[in-house]
């Protein structure tokens, strides 16, 4: 289990959190109750399991919503 | 392809804008229809791209946005020939985006200056050689060489070398300290003049600093209780309105208004007003030293109407003062014996009179007995010394002649803690320690009421007298003396049952279960780490005044969010009324109203970062 931070390009509409949300929700390996898109930090912290998807597959979840990801920190 | 038009944004924005006004001037100025329906028709087309492919993205996740509901809109007016309010929705949607960017950032600035003020490099020590590494990759233990004119990269203690470091960043001090071997010194801090070889002890996130960015982080995304119920009304709302406008639609195959209903569907200004109050309140509040711990934190505060205070450390400047002698022998022998017996004392009461006491004579100590709660008995020179309050001289017997019993009747009159000093059996002086108030606190306390505070409250371990004192001289409500650190507790539950919400202040070291039993905790530690853990609100640099501050400022944050709400809560209600009631509403006028309630919700959320407290 891995504890990502994916740092964001600021987001402005209230609409984006809960497209991001829902769509790293939907990721299989990714632990819903562990996700939270915080607004004002323009931050996504989220758990994962490495064996079942990779940060690779999360951040283009998000970069194809049109989200640019601007930097990411994974932890165990 | 999608990501490259969604990146041309601004430039679609401008385009559009020169689209739509060469429609309108060709109507109006040359009475061209058809450059009009071009122009117009273009910019639809041109803007409504980005906007339909980030609804496509959000249909894609199974989430019904308000892009999905302008698209519909923009798309809808376009099929029925209405090529202007196509056009103008579109440009106002991509236009108020941009607005509220704009703000937005500029609302978030205080405590993005915060976070960029973080390390980011270090000079390692990697075989003999200082290399430059991402502050990351020190691990505690590591040497890193510190310049002047850096920031200090990591917390530690100073193992060579010596300098000025500027440690406002951490206490709100702003004049340099002197940093030499041995001494400690904290990440985020700047090295005026001087250079440090620092070993570190903690790093990266763990460090001070970055324990106080990570605070403020967290708090500007805490969600209230109100703050949820939002969240969870507008996942609804949304939805519900597409509902809605599909129904009137085909009710009343009013194409036009269905359409218009649509562009009122995203609670925009409701969703985004918490949120926005709230990180404008915390980054001032970071901006001047207090951190709260999260907008719930800021509602409870604003509530309070109950302060309690620790007195020594808090309201006192916490190193008690010699403020009243009585000598009844010859002064230097006494003061030399009394000296001796001090000097192995950690107590404050015998710092107190050797700081009085200064240099001198000191005699050979033969033996030494701490009687607990008493003071001190001790042979000293061959004589029998013995230093303490008014119970110890009576277990030795010790006589207590007239003079001395006035003098410690005037003593006690005047708040001041008693040590008498007995040499040989005889009553040979009395001291009167004071704690001085701390400068500023009672205009401090008045700034409290004024904002509503109803009651002041001071807890002490100290005697009766001694607070009574203290609360005269501030002008607090009630004052309570000779509590134990479980009492001082007990007495916040029974402030709170009786309906009270109770803020208290202490040092955050010994006052841990009032704290935490309190609605509001405050230690008055600064940024060490026992204050921020243990407190709701954190006073930067235990600087007193910040207290009013943090008073006035979470109470000015609750009345700008509830005004936030108002305002989007009543465009809402114009809006419907509107719709209903008239033709006056168009698509368009609607769009724009929308866009205006949101940068109406963000400038007055910025006016928080502007607060300052009237004198």
């Amino acid at each position: 289990m891995k504890k990502a931070t994916i740092q964001l390009e600021d987001l402005v509409c209230p609409s984006c959190m809960q497209k991001i949300d829902k769509a790293v929700k939907s990721l299989e390996g990714v632990v819903k109750e562990s996700v939270s898109v915080l607004f004002n930090a323009s931050k996504v912290k989220l758990e994962f399991d490495e064996e079942k998807t990779t940060i690779e597959r999360i951040e283009n979840a998000i970069t194809s919503l049109g989200f640019e990801v601007k930097k990411t920190q994974v932890k165990n | 392809m999608q990501r490259f038009i969604l990146k041309r944004k601004n430039q679609i924005i401008l385009i559009d804008l020169a689209l739509i006004i060469t429609g309108f001037v060709g109507k109006l100025g040359f009475q061209n229809e058809a450059i009009f329906n071009w122009a117009l028709g273009a910019a639809s087309v041109l803007g409504i791209l980005p906007i339909a492919i980030q609804a496509f993205q959000s249909l894609k996740v199974k989430v019904v946005s308000i892009d999905v509901l302008v698209t519909i809109a923009v798309v809808g007016a376009f099929i029925i020939k209405n090529y202007e309010e196509a056009a103008i929705v579109a440009f106002l949607f991509l236009f108020g985006a941009f607005l509220e960017r704009r703000t937005l950032t500029k609302t978030r600035s205080a405590i993005k200056e915060l976070t960029e003020m973080a390390p980011e490099t270090a000079l390692k020590l990697i075989d003999g050689e200082f290399e430059k590494v991402d502050v990351d990759e020190v691990c505690p233990g590591d040497v890193v060489l510190v310049k002047t004119g850096a920031k200090v990269p990591v917390d530690g203690h100073v193992q060579a070398g010596e300098g000025f470091v500027n440690e406002s960043s951490i206490t709100g001090e702003a004049m340099p300290v002197e940093k030499s071997a041995g001494s400690k010194v904290y990440a985020g801090t700047f090295l005026e003049n001087g250079t440090l070889w620092v070993v570190a002890e903690k790093v990266g996130e763990d460090t001070t600093f970055g324990r106080i960015i990570e605070l403020v982080e967290e708090a500007q995304d805490s969600k209230s209780a109100a703050e949820r119920f939002i969240d969870k009304f507008a996942k609804f709302y949304t939805p519900a309105v597409l509902v809605l406008a599909a129904l009137v639609g085909l009710i009343t195959l009013d194409v036009p208004l269905a359409i218009t209903i649509l562009v009122l569907g995203c609670p925009g200004a409701l969703v985004i007003g918490v949120p926005v109050s709230n990180v404008a309140g915390i980054g001032n509040g970071a901006r001047n030293g207090v951190l709260f711990k999260g907008s719930e934190v800021m509602n409870s505060l604003s509530k309070v109407d109950t302060f309690v205070f620790d007195k020594t450390g808090t309201l006192t400047v916490g190193k008690p003062e010699v403020v009243d002698v009585e000598f009844y022998d010859e002064k230097d022998s006494v003061l030399s014996h009394l000296a001796s017996v001090e000097s192995e004392s950690d107590h404050p009461l015998a710092q107190a009179i050797l700081k009085y006491i200064g240099e001198g004579k000191r005699q050979p100590v033969e033996s030494r007995e701490v009687v607990k709660g008493e003071g001190i008995v001790a042979k000293v020179g061959g004589k029998d010394v013995a230093v303490g309050n008014v119970s110890l001289m009576k277990r030795e017997g010790i006589l207590i002649f007239e003079k001395a019993l006035e003098d410690i009747k005037n003593f006690e009159k005047k708040g001041d803690s008693l040590v008498l000093v007995a040499v040989s059996r005889e009553l040979k002086a009395l001291f009167g320690i004071r704690d001085q108030i701390r400068p500023g606190v009672k205009e401090d306390l008045e700034r409290l009421k004024k904002l509503g505070a109803e009651n002041l409250i001071v807890l002490s371990g100290d005697n009766q007298g001694t607070v009574d004192l203290v609360a005269k001289e501030l002008g607090l409500s009630e004052a309570e003396g000779n509590m134990l650190p479980e009492d001082k507790a007990e007495y916040i539950k029974e402030l709170r049952g009786k309906g009270h919400v109770v803020a208290f202040v202490g040092d955050g070291v010994n006052d841990s279960p009032s704290l935490a039993l309190a609605d509001i905790g405050i230690a008055m530690g600064g940024g060490t780490d026992v204050a921020i853990a243990t407190s709701d609100v954190v006073l930067m640099n235990s600087d007193f005044k910040r207290l009013p501050y943090a008073f006035g400022i979470a109470k000015a944050t609750v009345r700008n969010m509830r005004e936030n709400i108002f305002i989007a809560v009543g465009v809402v209600i114009v809006l419907l009324t509107g719709l209903l009631s008239g033709d006056w509403l168009t698509m368009s006028i609607g769009m724009l109203v929308h866009e205006a309630s949101i940068l109406a919700v963000i400038l007055n959320g910025m006016r928080l970062l502007g607060f300052k407290l009237r004198k």
